[in-house]
């Protein structure tokens, strides 16, 4: 078996083009013979084939560790101290200590160093939690000063490993700076520091009247600056649209310590003076700058809405077809329009655990709709998700359609679409997560592509497919007794090739983090790169914020000492 | 003799969704309802669902009828129709929006009190001559737990309350019920004319199909007044206060026998040894 895994290893090298000699922070160049990978996989490899490996940092074994400073007893000090002075005065309750603002135990920063999906492990042994502003630019300048590296952490609910530390990095956690500032009605605006959980900006919006432009199904954990830095999606996309429109400003700390003020707690809208430069900001994943507070626009809460689940027996364009019409009948109603396919939804229906599916019989795809319904509608009158489904169901016959009659109805539908995540993971050892945006005429085609080439290469998998398909972002899970490195060297690169040639995204909502650097080099044109990695040198010329993830810096004139 | 027919009515009241978090008036007069999302209370819904899997249990020819009716102002349409769309025949809405409440003062409440709607069941009966008539165990906002056995009480019925079994015995005007008591379950046999009220694990109200959604918009929803069924609304009671409960204490969890001992020594429950 080692054997196996050592030929496949060698074969997934030969099958690869040539990337040219692979990047290290260190500066020096690993290269990909064969006898060199064979090398390094009887190195570090044996930890991946006998167990899971540890540290993140093994794991990744084409990257050496960055020259940076090793975190000395005084640096601790000294941070935890100037994260402690910069602590509110005159204190709220009681003087802050150095055990509120900093963890050092182990035991405790285990949950810190481990990332949600349970694959990435970090080996921190600080961690920062200071509740100012002043605190976290007094901890970046020392840290710029020193040559430490810092991982920036809100919730820790990424899937692409960007919010833990890969080596020993230390973690600076926005979770203690979690005041709401400010809501203005007249203006519609929220504005809030990082560390505030979305759930709790959302209760606040709703209380008021208004909808906070954002829902994940992580929102009870999530936090605003990390849904700033990598430009969430989420369900409600169709209907708020990107952050990048909805933030109207923020206020981050770069590298250095130097606050940045880019227009937070403003409440005009309109300002075209100079560069925009808060766009860079959103979605750099805490690579050019940490978010520390955002002013976000949100609007009227509609007066209700309605949730209808439906079965369509397909083909996909049906799909595409019920998509337009929506678009077209419920236009500014329409809150959310996602799909998933036969094998999710057979996945919600065996792996049950008191999930009713409400929908008898079998159909290829599923859709779930919201729509807004307007005020005061006369009970004799169809709202409009009512006359949008009674004309679709007119047209195909063969359609299941039911409607949500109260909050908790709507809210099991709902419930249904988000379980899917957690229930693949519970379904086969090995999955590969997809997160692909596609124009919508490769949309399904794409996911009988993987299928096939699964086929022809006799591994047996099973896909579970769903997403935002207003958005075209597609959730293509991958779940098989196989190992995950088979699988992964099967369908990578290829499958982000052959999304590319559709002109679609390998990483639609989720980011890049460090699953997902590849993308990065392969996706991107050269000079666009380049410019990339010439704003990471600009705005952290050291390297110390969250390195090893998303640009890396090497090449385009960034020095360390 | 053939065997007896089932002509049901059923009692939907519309409620604050079980779903919304309600918050108090400031002058704690009660709890502010002012645009907050309205739906079938719950236990109604176990009602309506009762009746329908009736009637898919038994055939059309012994239950001929189902009648949902609500005592309420004409918002309340919108619940009906939901009971329309589960499978309800016609619906009947008492409208309260013009009736007279005699000693209204400030405090009172709004809606018709469970006595005045058990009258109004009633007298909606004698008009629709129904035998069965099935409610919610209680309604969410007022948790009177009252209309169904005032309603026994004034037509002389039988009744089987916080139900959570019903099965109609063949041939025979008997029904087999189970009632959710304190004790566990009690078992009972009612003869009809009866009561029902439902309680929880009585079955999973259906979701609702489009196509019978769409039936439902053309169902008849007929409207009285009180009037029209010869019955004064008034208020009997009259709401003093409303507050919020009191915060939860925080819990401590113990892990051993000592700790509690030493716990509850601390809280000067027991004596020190």
């Amino acid at each position: 078996m080692l054997t196996q895994f050592l030929l496949h290893r060698v074969r997934s090298v030969l099958d690869k083009p040539t990337l040219g000699p692979v990047r290290t922070f260190g500066g020096g160049n690993r290269s990909t013979s064969p006898v060199d990978v064979l090398r390094t996989t009887l190195t570090f490899g044996q930890f991946g084939l006998f167990r899971r490996p540890h540290n993140t940092g093994t794991k990744f074994i084409r990257e050496l560790q960055g020259n940076y400073a090793k975190l000395t007893e005084k640096d601790i000090a000294t941070l935890v101290e100037l994260a402690r002075s910069a602590e509110p005065q005159p204190p709220p309750t009681t003087p802050a200590t150095a055990a509120t603002v900093s963890i050092t135990s182990p035991d405790q920063l285990r949950s810190y160093n481990t990332d949600w999906t349970g694959e990435f492990h970090g080996n921190a042994s600080l961690c920062l939690r200071p509740s100012t502003v002043a605190g976290v630019a007094s901890i970046l300048a020392y840290c710029h000063e020193r040559n430490l590296a810092v991982t920036p952490q809100g919730g820790n609910t990424g899937l692409v490993g960007g919010s833990v530390p890969v080596f020993d990095e230390i973690i600076l956690s926005l979770s203690r700076m979690n005041r709401i500032l400010e809501f203005d009605e007249e203006h519609s605006t929220i504005t809030v520091e990082a560390g505030v959980t979305l759930g709790r900006a959302e209760q606040h919006c709703r209380e008021r009247g208004f909808c906070f432009p954002l829902d994940l199904g992580a929102k009870d954990s999530c936090q605003i600056g990390g849904n700033l830095s990598t430009n969430a999606g989420g369900s409600r996309y169709v209907r708020y649209g990107s952050l990048h429109g909805t933030v109207l400003g923020l206020e981050a700390v770069l590298a250095d310590g130097t606050i940045l003020d880019l227009g937070v707690g403003r409440k005009v809208r309109k300002d075209n003076t100079g560069y925009d430069l808060k766009h860079l900001f959103i979605g750099a994943e805490g690579t050019l700058g940490i978010i520390t507070k955002a002013t976000l626009s949100c609007s009227p809460a509609p007066t209700g809405t309605q949730v209808a689940l439906a079965g369509l027996p397909g083909p996909f364009e049906q799909v595409r077809w019920w998509l337009r019409e929506a678009r077209r009948s419920l236009n500014a109603h329409l809150c959310a329009f996602e799909f998933m396919d036969n094998d999710a939804m057979t996945l919600l229906r065996a792996h049950g655990d008191g999930f009713g599916v409400p929908l008898q019989g079998s159909h290829a795809f599923y859709v779930l709709i919201e729509c807004g319904t307007a005020a005061d509608t006369e009970h004799r009158a169809l709202s409009p998700l009512e006359t949008y489904l009674d004309a679709m169901t007119r047209a195909d016959p063969r359609v299941d359609v039911i409607m949500a009659q109260d909050l908790s109805q709507s809210a099991h539908l709902w419930g249904l679409r988000e379980s899917l995540p957690e229930l693949v993971r519970r379904s086969g050892p090995s999955i590969l997560k997809y997160d692909l945006s596609l124009p919508l005429p490769s949309f399904y085609g794409t996911v009988e592509a993987v299928r096939e080439r699964l086929r022809q290469h006799k591994l047996d998998a099973r896909t579970f497919s769903w997403g935002h398909v207003a958005d075209g972002n597609l959730h293509l899970n991958v779940s098989s007794e196989h190992p995950r490195d088979m699988l992964r060297s099967t369908l990578e690169p290829w499958l982000y090739d052959v999304v590319q040639q559709h002109g679609g995204s390998g990483s639609a909502e989720h980011g890049i983090g460090v699953l997902k650097t590849r993308l990065l080099e392969r996706g991107k044109r050269p000079e666009v790169l380049q410019l990339m990695r010439r704003f990471k040198a600009l705005l952290d010329p050291k390297g110390i914020l969250n390195p090893y993830k998303m640009v890396d810096a090497g090449d385009a004139g960034c020095r360390r000492p | 003799m053939p065997p007896p027919c089932f002509r049901v009515l059923v009692g939907v009241k519309r409620v604050v969704d079980y779903a919304v978090k309600v918050r108090i008036t400031p002058d704690h007069s009660g709890v502010d309802t002012a645009n907050l999302k309205t739906s079938m209370n719950p236990f109604c819904e176990l009602a309506v669902e009762a009746a329908v899997q009736l009637r898919e249990r038994l055939g059309p020819e012994r239950v001929p009828e189902i009648v949902a009716a609500s005592v309420g102002p004409t918002a309340c349409q919108e619940t009906l129709r939901t009971a329309l769309a589960m499978g309800v025949d016609r619906a009947v809405l008492v409208n309260t929006d013009a009736a007279p409440v005699s000693d209204s003062k400030a405090g009172s409440a709004l809606q018709p009190e469970p006595l005045d709607v058990a009258r109004t069941l009633a007298a909606l009966q004698s008009r629709l001559q129904s035998n069965l008539i099935l409610l919610g165990k209680q309604a969410i906002d007022d948790d009177s737990n009252q209309t169904g056995q005032l309603l026994a009480g004034i037509l002389n019925w039988s009744q089987g309350t916080f139900l959570s079994k019903i099965e109609a015995e063949k041939e025979q005007d008997l029904l087999q019920v189970d009632r959710e008591v304190d004790e566990g379950i009690e078992r009972l046999r009612l003869r009809l004319p009866s009561v029902l009220t439902c309680d929880l694990r009585l079955n999973k109200p259906r979701y609702i199909t489009l196509p019978n959604l769409m039936r439902a918009k053309t169902k008849p929803i007929e409207t009285l007044s009180t009037s029209d069924l010869g019955v004064a609304l008034r208020t009997y009671w009259q709401i003093v206060r409303v507050d919020e409960p009191p915060a939860r204490r925080q819990v401590t969890m113990l892990k051993t026998v000592d700790e509690l001992v030493a716990k509850l020594q601390q809280l000067g429950v027991l004596d020190r040894a």
